[in-house]
């Protein structure tokens, strides 16, 4: 098996999984009909892409396990997704916040991703890419929205931004399996869409009168497996039917 | 090999055409452009389709009908979801936008029109009850992933509006 060709879908993978299971919990819980569905369409954007690459991981590893199984089976500390994404829905302006900070770099990443010498990733890259615009416009706009809105509005933005953006650095390090990507020609080197990533988020944040965090200190730890302690609980109402009803299928 | 152009044999035409989009029923797949291509050899069909939206949950439906219609016709057949090249709303057929106009859902615009509209807010959406363009963006996101909502300022009617893909 090619393990680090596998590891790396993982870990592109587990990024859209967990953040669709989080948007996917807005299911009936947003502010407003339309932030719900949009929502919820952007967690069904997700698991479709998620779905590509999981059949592309199954198919490398090669050992009889499904999409699914890679999906639903796997331990906590078999999920390689960023910390970002597994952070709680908070309040909306949190859910919005992290969307918009994984959007941004999601963007980027494909926009790599297309010219990866593997066929089957630069495909997937070139479909996702176009769906994920949408989303990067849509988290944008509440940003901007809701930090040029209200002083509460503005407040509760601010507020996730500060406590979300300890996440953001870990999206620029990589694992082996990256690096051994990247010097196969398969891989993004992500460490170079940095400089890039922070100027665009400050500029959307200073047009949203919203104030640059300045703290330097990063939190690490998910794409080798080490979560905070929101992701146990996020697979456990993720993996609820594959554990209590082994094998079933819809 | 990077192609854009279907391939179709002749003898399917007919029998795919009656294959419609369970969301959107009164899409042929045909007109839809997700029909990659058809092709017969040694007695059993291959088709190539193409999602819309990567989670398009109607893809799974749209197979399983394929194959259905196809065996009423007599054929036996396998189907294979292809990502490359990505689907576009360029493949929709102008027959196609003819019948999501009268089926309530606005088609889509041109790139640079449909970023106007989805994010300057910029009036170019006709009403498909009325025609009025006087017609405000209520939602980036609509009830499918493959559409925004509208609602004309005119005659306050709500609908769809089938986003630009490309």
């Amino acid at each position: 098996m090619k393990e680090n060709l596998y590891n790396f879908i993982l870990g592109i993978a587990d990024n859209s999984l967990i953040l669709g299971q989080r948007m996917g919990e807005l299911c009936g819980h947003g502010p407003s009909l339309e932030t719900d569905i949009a929502c919820t369409n952007i967690s069904l954007d997700l698991f479709g892409q998620v779905r590509s690459y999981f059949q592309y991981a199954a198919k490398i590893a090669g050992d009889g396990r499904t999409e699914d199984d890679i999906a639903m089976l796997r331990k906590e500390r078999e999920y390689k997704n960023v910390l970002l994404v597994e952070q709680p829905n908070i309040d909306f302006a949190f859910t919005l916040g992290r969307q918009f900070l994984f959007d941004v770099y999601h963007l980027a990443f494909l926009s790599e991703l297309q010219k990866s010498t593997d066929l089957t990733l630069s495909a997937i890259a070139n479909k996702c890419i176009k769906e994920v615009s949408y989303h990067e416009r849509f988290s944008s706009d509440w940003v901007r929205r809701l930090g040029d809105g209200t002083n509460e509005s503005n407040q509760k933005i601010q507020e996730a931004i500060n406590s979300l953006w300890t996440y953001t650095d870990e999206l620029f390090h990589q694992t082996k399996a990256d690096i051994a990507m990247v010097e196969q020609g398969i891989g993004v080197d992500v460490t170079k869409l940095k400089e890039s990533y922070y100027m665009q988020v400050g500029q959307l944040l200073e047009e949203a009168t919203l104030e640059i965090p300045e703290s330097k200190w990063f939190q690490k730890g998910g794409k080798e497996g080490v979560h905070t302690e929101h992701l146990g609980y996020l697979l456990s109402d993720l993996q609820y039917m594959q554990r209590t009803y082994p094998n079933m299928e819809w | 090999m990077i192609t854009t152009e279907q391939h179709i044999d002749p003898k399917l035409w007919s029998i795919l055409e009656q294959v419609s989009d369970p969301e959107i029923p009164v899409l042929s797949i045909m007109d839809m452009g997700v029909v990659r291509s058809a092709t017969i050899s040694n007695d059993i069909v291959k088709v190539e389709i193409t999602p819309t939206y990567s989670g398009c949950p109607a893809m799974d439906v749209i197979g399983d009908d394929i194959k259905k219609a196809l065996k009423d016709a007599g054929y036996i057949s396998e189907i294979d979801l292809i990502l490359h090249p990505a689907w576009t709303t360029d493949w929709i057929t102008p027959r196609g936008r003819k019948a999501l106009e009268n089926y309530g859902i606005a088609a889509p615009l041109e790139t640079e029109a449909d970023k106007d509209v989805l994010l300057n807010g910029k009036r170019l959406v006709k009403c498909t009850n009325c025609g009025s363009q006087n017609t405000r963006l209520v939602s980036q996101f609509g009830s499918t992933a493959c559409k925004a909502q509208f609602q004309c300022v005119d005659c306050q009617e709500p609908f769809d509006y089938f986003k630009c893909l490309k």
